[in-house]
């Protein structure tokens, strides 16, 4: 077990550096220059002498070649340095400590609410064996997939904070202003568990082990929730790793209709001040997020099925 | 796109992981079976396309008691023109994704004002018989703006699923075709880009490549390029074992003659249909762009733009946020509901 979580751990390594490898190459082999866009998105591009750009080159090393370039930034990667981000003159890793904590519980909040809403829709399309009210549920999926988050982020502010009245519109105040947040990030993600679900609780029914129990007379509620559930809950279990990537990327848009404070909003204030130190740290984050999550995943699949042990699954 | 009997057994598009939503789920009527016809398990296959074809939630038409005559409406039949008409869902979707090209086609047919002129005494009006979707602060007519914005925002989509189809499929080709190290590189690279959020990555190249609809779509495409890339190598993987590959080799068909004209028709089919199917993550994305701010400059009209410019007028009015983002909703839904069809028409579903 040790060397298995050993061997995780080094994957794990690698994919974070393969993930700030891919981020660099994108960030600066592109054709710009990053002292450029900086001065450009302060504004003083006609002011600077040319020695003070050279010496801001020099400072960002961008006169170097290529390779001494990422060779440093690999160095300071390594110790956990992602630099300054270039309009808020902070580094890199305190902004994004500052922001995670917000953004852990709104994505922690959304991750519950996705797994009750869609889990409860399969489930309940599961349970029914026809008629008009499965049907509706069954269109609901592919409905809620096609909403943009930010449109329903709008439409539940102009009902639930504007008409209503039941939650504040913006900030990060207290528990109900987590909520509405909350429910828009959760309705895509909600979404895909209820389809995946949907299609493996569908598959599993038809499972011979499903039709002994059947046969030895368990009620279909019984059989839906002690056999076909267990057996049919894999396939979702795989979704949810990329499931919490797809709501890191969701909060970007969620915190900036909400005015949230979080990872999200850091995202798209460095992508509008072409902050590339921050985006580089930020891409690095969710590469880390991925790395855990599916860390956690793997390690909750053999109390699902005891058929999958370590040792296989690490072949 | 049919398939010929040559494919493998296993059906020739398995679901990547990569696109996990939309794709999958034919959800049949016929989910609850008792034990008495589980048992007879050579019938799992059969009513399986059943299922496929007009199970779809949305068309209404697996509502319809005719059993046996849906069990006789094989996709590789006759009768495709019959199992349009039983499938309303569908052909709205059709018929609103033509408006919607129209509409970017040729936006003064459709739009009554001009979408950048607007009359200021008719600001802020909620919609009625002359402006169909209200006005905006500026008395401009959001109906024709959203009709003008429809050929920006189709475009960029159309440009990113271009951008992401070609790279990602010829680096599968690629890849599935020369194998080794090479393919090795490639699919390392291919599990990074997939570790990545797509919105974080479109975002990264957007702010190395500066702002601007054909650089928001741009960036939605390289988003794509990995997932395309994975199901090219895929499927040209199983096409270059092919007996009929093999023999074009034998008679010394030269490797890349063979590559292009034996394994790539073979192999392009689902990547093709997975491109219809990236249409409504593309739209999705590039919207989710433009709404963030990164994509065509304030004036233009563009749809995820013109829900953020409404964003001002939240409490006032509804009309600027809810009406463009509905037109958004829409074209999603019938983009996606047509890639579906796509997807089970070719059978892979079983």
């Amino acid at each position: 077990m040790a060397r298995y979580l050993l061997r995780r751990a080094v994957q794990g390594a690698f994919v974070l550096w393969a993930a700030f490898t891919a981020g660099f190459v994108i960030l600066y082999l592109l054709p710009s220059d990053p002292v450029e866009i900086m001065l450009a998105s302060t504004g003083s591009m006609g002011e600077l002498d040319p020695g003070a750009v050279a010496a801001l080159r020099a400072e960002y090393h961008v006169d170097e070649p290529f390779y001494v370039q990422y060779g440093i930034a690999l160095w300071r990667f390594v110790q956990g340095d992602f630099g300054t981000s270039i309009p808020q003159r902070l580094p890199v890793t305190e902004l994004i400590g500052q922001a995670l904590p917000e953004t852990l519980g709104l994505a922690g909040l959304a991750f519950a609410i996705a797994v009750v809403l869609g889990g409860g829709l399969a489930l309940l399309t599961g349970y029914l064996r026809g008629g008009r009210l499965r049907w509706l549920l069954l269109s609901l999926p592919p409905l809620l997939v096609s909403i943009p988050s930010f449109w329903a982020g709008l439409i539940l502010l102009q009902v639930f904070s504007f008409r209503l009245g039941w939650f504040p519109a913006i900030g990060n105040r207290g528990f109900a202003s987590v909520v509405l947040p909350a429910v828009t990030l959760a309705l895509p993600t909600a979404a895909i568990i209820a389809q995946v679900l949907i299609k493996s609780l569908r598959q599993t029914w038809d499972e011979a082990f499903v039709v002994t129990a059947t046969a030895k007379g368990a009620s279909r509620l019984r059989v839906l929730f002690v056999d076909v559930l267990r057996h049919a809950s894999l396939p979702s279990l795989t979704l949810v790793g990329m499931t919490v990537g797809n709501m890191l990327a969701g909060a970007i848009v969620v915190e900036t209709v909400f005015s949230r404070l979080g990872v999200g909003r850091l995202v798209e204030q460095a992508v509008s001040a072409q902050d590339i130190p921050m985006i580089q740290g930020l891409v690095v984050l969710s590469a880390l997020v991925f790395v855990v999550v599916n860390l956690v995943v793997d390690a909750v699949y053999p109390l699902l099925d005891p058929r999958i042990r370590p040792s296989r699954a690490a072949t | 796109m049919s398939d010929p009997a040559t494919t493998l057994p296993g059906g020739p598009a398995p679901h990547e992981p990569s696109d996990p939503g939309t794709p999958g789920l034919p959800p049949g009527p016929d989910s609850g079976l008792g034990p008495a016809s589980v048992s007879v398990s050579g019938f799992g296959p059969v009513s399986e396309p059943a299922s496929d074809l007009d199970s779809e939630p949305g068309s209404g038409s697996d509502l319809g008691p005719d059993t046996a005559s849906r069990l006789g409406l094989p996709r590789r039949g006759t009768g495709g023109a019959r199992a349009i008409v039983r499938r309303p869902g569908l052909v709205l979707s059709v018929l609103f994704l033509v408006l919607v090209l129209a509409w970017a086609l040729t936006p003064g047919v459709f739009a009554p004002f001009d979408p950048l002129v607007g009359s200021p005494k008719d600001k802020l009006l909620p919609p009625n018989g002359t402006y169909w979707f209200g006005t905006d602060h500026l008395g401009r007519d959001l109906f024709s703006r959203v009709v003008h914005g429809a050929s920006l925002s189709l475009t960029a989509t159309a440009l990113a699923v271009l951008v992401g189809f070609l790279a990602g499929s010829s680096l599968g080709l690629l890849s599935g075709y020369l194998g080794g190290r090479f393919d090795d590189a490639v699919m390392r690279c291919v599990d990074v880009l997939l570790s990545i959020p797509g919105l974080l990555l479109s975002l990264a190249v957007v702010t190395v490549l500066g702002f601007g609809t054909l650089n928001v779509a741009v960036a939605v495409g390289v988003a794509a390029v990995a997932g395309f890339a994975r199901v090219m190598r895929a499927d040209v993987l199983r096409a270059r074992t092919q007996v009929f590959v093999e023999a074009a080799e034998a008679l010394g068909v030269g490797r890349w003659r063979s590559l292009i004209r034996h394994v790539l028709p073979h192999a392009v089919g689902s990547v093709l249909v997975m491109a219809a199917l990236e249409f409504g993550t593309a739209i999705l994305a590039v919207s989710s762009l433009s709404f963030l701010g990164f994509g065509a400059p304030p004036p233009a009209p563009e749809w995820g733009s013109l829900v953020s410019e409404g964003r001002n007028y939240l409490v006032s009015a509804w009309w600027l946020t809810t009406l463009p983002g509905a037109v958004i909703v829409l074209t999603m839904l019938a983009t996606n509901r047509v890639a579906r069809a796509l997807d089970a028409g070719r059978g892979d579903d079983r």
